[in-house]
């Protein structure tokens, strides 16, 4: 599949993510390290902000290094629904042919940009963690040096489940899209007062049967703070045993000013909600320190959490995978060791 | 009412992982199991089946032996299987994986199709999405409970912070989480059966409406350009102390020393 005239696709475009018309936090990410690829390709940065009522957020982008805004604002576009939002996005790509589009790997852009790719006929790379501009093929093949393509996407993720790591371009088909994991591109530090050229933008909506209709929205109490933020993380797994047995992880947390997550196995227990959840699946995070207690350590969840500072285990499985990642191991029973590790810290800090 | 299920057969990742020197998959060489996102979905079409009535239809791509999943799947309960294998597919992306699968399932009647919300060897979640749009149909993705209304499917799609209850027209296609339920097992009659009934095998010439050049390797707009096993960080201390408070004294000690209190 080649798409001819590829000399014609331009700039490094972003989906700005809004939900209730905030932009969600990966919108700056991707803005951050947008701005690194148009500076290596000697282009310009444009963010994609799709919405209904959402042209007041155009100069936040801006401030978060947007040099231009498209804005698609229509009333079909008030909540996140998939057909109006990927025929808003394949539009503006159609329309502006930017050689870059960067979509978050968020639960909207895990959706919406396998949709998107098909829709304008591109690859689509899932769930990026490195991009960067480079050579494909990366080294030249002997007797086709001239076949080698420059200034190339490449996109570099985590599959089997954090196992193996690969690279990958998109050599012949325009826009190379990625969606990148939200947590691990750098915002850069607002420019106050940066005003964004903003271009609206409608390609026109008809609604149809792909234009599924929304019944109810129901949100989550939002009790749990924000575990990609938090510097201590205390994690518990499988291994803490029930819900009430997470009061002790809770008290550790309080003690150190952190936060409690935890692993897969404890969302699917039910003991603790999904926004909580470390790893593959949950959310990558990178605390100064992470205490992973009664966590056996998949592979899944490491992927989430092994770029930490300071990584402390407890478990009682001296064979346990996670020993292999922890700076610091304890092998031994957490139901004594948690408490008298509290009460401990309590001691040392009232000191 | 039609159910096509599609499932992935997927390295036990486990088992550790083997590539070929072009830096795809060696499948060959893997343990394999059904996906676990796909087994749920999966488990909601033959719970559909039993609530609603339903022909499941499980479809599969991939190398010849990927028939094992589809007669698990029949011994599960579902009606009737169909392998897409052939040379021509080998190597495929997302985009060319996807426009294989709806080139298959034009040939079939279908009121709604589940997949897995993502298989665990590639962990992409697209290909699901990518069908529904090269069909032209709706998708609603990451559904944790599905219900039919007539012509409709009301489905309680998830986001970070909230979820949507979504109706949505049939046909359409679902993608499943593995959370959305307890796949059941395997039962001994189901598996005799299983080995009964026929598995309908389609090669490159049986689908519909699609092009050469977007199937396999060739078709793939994504192109390896490097894959590697891991760089495992190294690991650190490990002890194993003879009382709780010994433990405590030792972490306490590398927080200090560490200035993290």
């Amino acid at each position: 599949m080649k798409i001819m005239g590829l000399e014609a696709y331009k700039g490094v475009y972003v989906y700005a993510q809004q939900v209730d018309n905030e932009l969600s936090g990966i919108a700056f990410e991707l803005l951050g390290k947008a701005k690194d690829l148009a500076k290596d390709l000697g282009t310009d940065v444009t963010a994609v902000l799709i919405g209904s009522d959402v042209k007041g957020l155009a100069d936040q982008l801006a401030e978060y290094g947007a040099d231009k805004v498209i804005v698609v604002d229509d009333p079909e576009l008030k909540e996140y629904r998939t057909e109006p939002y990927t025929h808003a996005l394949a539009s503006v790509i159609n329309e502006y042919k930017p050689e870059i589009m960067l979509v978050g790997a968020t639960a909207i852009g895990r959706d919406l940009g396998p949709r998107v790719s098909a829709r304008v006929k591109t690859g689509l790379t899932a769930d990026c963690t490195v991009l960067e501009i480079g050579d494909f093929p990366l080294n030249p093949v002997p007797g086709k040096e001239d076949e080698q393509k420059h200034n190339q996407l490449l996109m570099t993720r985590p599959a089997f489940g954090g196992n193996t790591i690969a690279t990958i371009a998109c050599p012949d088909n325009r826009p190379q899209m990625a969606t990148v994991r939200p947590g691990v591109m750098q915002k850069i530090d607002p420019i106050k007062g940066a005003k964004a050229n903003v271009i609206e933008y409608n390609p026109g909506f008809t609604p149809d049967d792909k234009y599924v209709e929304i019944l109810n929205i129901v949100k989550a109490v939002k009790e749990t703070e924000d575990i990609m933020e938090a510097k201590i993380l205390v994690s518990g797994g499988r291994g803490v045993g029930s819900a009430e047995n997470f009061q002790m992880l809770k008290d550790l947390a309080a003690v150190l000013g952190g936060t409690v997550s935890c692993s897969r196995a404890v969302v699917e227990n039910g003991w603790l909600p999904q926004d909580l959840q470390v790893g593959q699946t949950g959310k990558t995070v990178r605390p100064n320190v992470y205490f992973a207690i009664g966590i056996s350590g998949a592979i899944q969840h490491v992927a989430g959490m092994e770029e930490a500072d300071i990584i402390v285990a407890i478990n009682k499985d001296e064979d346990a995978p996670i020993f292999d990642v922890a700076d610091y191991g304890v092998v031994g029973d957490l139901n004594k060791i948690v408490p008298a590790l509290t009460e401990a810290l309590k001691a040392e800090m009232a000191e | 009412m039609k159910i096509v299920v599609c499932i992935k057969q997927v390295p036990d990742t486990k088992g550790g992982v083997k590539f070929n020197p072009d830096g795809t998959l060696d499948r060959g060489a893997m343990l394999t199991i059904m996906n676990p996102d796909d087994k749920a979905g999966l488990e909601a079409a033959l719970r559909l089946k039993e609530q609603y009535g339903a022909e499941v239809t499980v479809l599969t791509m991939g190398l010849p032996k990927a028939d094992e999943v589809l007669r698990e799947a029949m011994a599960m309960g579902a009606d009737k299987g169909i392998l897409v294998t052939d040379r021509v597919l080998g190597g495929a992306d997302t985009w060319a994986t996807s426009t294989t699968i709806a080139g298959a399932i034009r040939n079939l009647e279908y009121d709604l199709i589940i997949t897995g919300r993502q298989a665990i060897d590639g962990d992409t979640a697209q290909v699901g999405p990518q069908i529904s749009e090269h069909l032209n149909i709706p998708v609603i993705s990451y559904a944790q409970d599905i219900k039919i209304e007539g012509d409709y499917v009301i489905v309680q799609r998830q986001y970070e912070d909230r979820y949507h209850e979504v109706k949505a027209k049939m046909p359409c296609l679902i993608t499943a989480l593995s959370e959305l339920n307890e796949p059941r097992y395997m039962t001994p009659g189901g598996i005799f059966e299983a080995y009964d009934k026929e598995v309908t095998v389609w090669g490159r010439p049986d689908l519909k409406d699609v092009d050469d050049s977007d199937l396999g390797l060739k078709g793939s707009p994504t192109k390896i350009a490097k894959a590697s096993d891991k760089v495992k960080k190294g690991a650190g201390e490990k002890v194993v102390p003879d009382t709780p408070e010994d433990a405590v004294a030792y972490i306490v000690g590398k927080m200090k020393e560490k200035h993290v209190i």
